[in-house]
């Protein structure tokens, strides 16, 4: 369902050349769940914005559903069912949660329907609905919003940048049984994490180190080389 | 009543009037009253030494509604006008103002409004206020509002004032003053494009014991527009104060943004922000990643802003 044909991505740090992304090839395939780890600095968020389109790559191709997406702008790689839940959560003067999960389902749900994506992330429609997605919400409520909004699109591949950062214990096991659920569905999930509990419960693990992979497989494989190597 | 296109038009868009609004109004076209009805609470009256209404609103009238909606279609018309309401003693009433001006001549056409507000002891008034410009003639629609509210003891006041669209020039002028448990909210949005011009000076004095004012401007100026805000509050007694200005930038546009707070006595509680800049990238991303063009994520985040 997607693939990443020897993708590199990099500026230059003051006069040195950085390459971010050096050269990475990966297929993954239709209802799989895949984790991608490293370090920090390892190039995991910018490999997930280079997909989505935030970022351009500087060489390589994407193929998206046998469609080749490098030169696609952000919306239509969305248009072809690309989501994308930030790591930072983007907060709005003026628009409400449900604005927001309007747009992002791309109709005009009713209240109830739109609730549904709030109550999927543990809050409650009531006292959220009708707020505005900005600085009167904690770090925590934003981080929920910005995952219903991704839910609500329904998307055939959903990408998640450290999704556990910024909420609560409670809201981490409602997130693992989230992610659980949209595999169930045949979504296809990327999630960039830091979190052995999430590992678990993936297909794969990918390990990126300065811009390339360094591991691909199951946990303990993965686990297994992270360990050797470091001895 | 026999209304233009353009008038019917400028009536739907400062005052949401379709048809003749229930409760008491009056209609001012081209600087003459054509329509108006009192209620058995509510009395307007012309006022008989300058161009202008007296309304009165008795005491413990409730969820009552006054339109006085002004429109302009002749181009080179100017006119000051000056409206004093009258709010008895635990009255509840809502006030839809508001002007808008249809100008496709060559002269300037000019409205003035001043707006006075007297609000008697626990009395609450909302007050709406949109402005609103269109036409292709060079005359400019320039519109020039001052709104002086006084409120009595536990008076309330909630001003909603929006100038979203065609004002070529305004200088709006609110002055409060407020005595003991008094209570003044007030909402600006505000839109400039193109070479238009907006100034909003507010003046708010917080006079009574536990008096509290809440002030939250919101703007956008495109274009090569250029938008002054300048905001004082006073506190003269144990009172709250706040005020924020938050603009969007765009194109070659300018705002200034001058937030002032005097505190006279150090049981007074003020705080101002302001925050200018233009639309951030990381809200036009987001969009985009649900599935908007960037023009239509654009859109979306200044609607939203301005609502």
């Amino acid at each position: 369902m997607l693939e990443l044909v020897n993708i590199s991505f990099g500026g230059f740090n003051g006069r040195v050349k950085n390459k971010i992304l050096d050269g990475i090839s990966l297929k993954f395939e239709r209802g799989s769940f895949t984790v991608i780890t490293g370090s920090n600095g390892s190039g995991k968020s910018s490999l997930a914005e280079v997909i989505v389109g935030i970022k351009k790559a500087s060489s390589g191709q994407i193929i998206f559903d046998k469609t080749d997406i490098t030169d696609k702008t952000i919306t239509d790689r969305a248009k072809e069912g690309i989501a994308f839940s930030f790591q930072q959560p983007v907060k709005f003067k003026g628009v409400t949660v449900y604005d927001l999960l309007n747009i992002s389902n791309g109709a005009l749900m009713s209240e109830t329907e739109a609730g549904r994506y709030l109550k999927k992330v543990g809050l409650e429609p009531e006292n959220y609905l009708f707020r505005e997605v900005d600085e009167k919400l904690s770090g925590g409520e934003l981080k929920r919003i910005e995952i219903a909004s991704v839910l609500a699109r329904n998307a055939k591949l959903i990408i998640f940048d450290e999704p556990e950062a910024g909420i609560d214990i409670w809201s981490f096991e409602k997130l693992t049984s989230i992610f659980k659920k949209l595999k169930a569905e045949g979504r296809t999930l990327i999630v960039i994490s830091h979190q052995e509990k999430i590992f678990k419960i993936a297909d794969e693990i990918i390990m990126l180190e300065g811009g390339k992979v360094t591991a691909r497989g199951t946990f303990k494989k993965v686990l297994l080389a992270a360990g050797e190597a470091t001895k | 009543m026999n209304l233009t296109k353009e008038e019917k038009q400028i009536l739907c868009e400062v005052a949401d009037i379709f048809e003749v609004p229930e409760g008491a109004y009056n209609f001012r076209i081209n600087g003459k009253s054509v329509g108006r009805k009192s209620t058995a609470n509510i009395d307007i009256q012309t006022k008989k030494k300058k161009s202008g209404l007296d309304i009165y609103i008795k005491a413990n009238t409730k969820g009552e509604t006054v339109h006085i909606p002004v429109a302009i279609s002749v181009a080179g018309l100017k006119e000051a006008v000056y409206n004093d309401f009258y709010i008895g003693e635990n009255a509840d009433v809502t006030i839809v103002a508001g002007c808008g001006i249809y100008n496709c001549g060559e002269q300037d056409s000019v409205h003035n409004g001043i707006h006075r507000f007297y609000v008697e002891k626990k009395a609450r008034v909302k007050y709406i206020e949109k402005h609103y410009g269109f036409g292709r003639g060079v005359g400019g629609k320039i519109l020039n509002p001052t709104t002086e509210v006084y409120l009595e003891k536990g008076a309330e006041a909630e001003l909603e004032l929006e100038q979203i669209k065609g004002v070529d020039s305004t200088i709006r002028k609110t002055r409060a003053e407020l005595k003991d448990d008094a209570r003044i909210i007030v909402k600006e949005r505000l839109m400039t494009h193109g070479r238009q011009i907006a100034k909003s000076v507010y003046e708010i004095e917080l006079n009574g014991k536990n008096s509290v004012a809440d002030l939250a401007s919101r703007s956008i100026a495109q274009d090569c527009s250029n938008q002054l805000f300048k905001a004082t509050i006073v506190g003269n007694n144990v009172c709250r104060g706040h005020s924020a200005c938050d603009a969007i930038l765009m194109d070659e546009a300018e705002v200034h943004a001058v937030p002032a707070l005097n505190a006279k006595t150090k049981e007074a509680e003020l705080i101002h922000e302001a925050a200018i800049g233009k639309i951030a990238s990381s809200q036009l991303t987001k969009l985009m990643t649900l599935g908007l063009t960037p023009k239509e994520a654009e859109s979306k985040i200044i609607n939203g802003f301005l609502r």
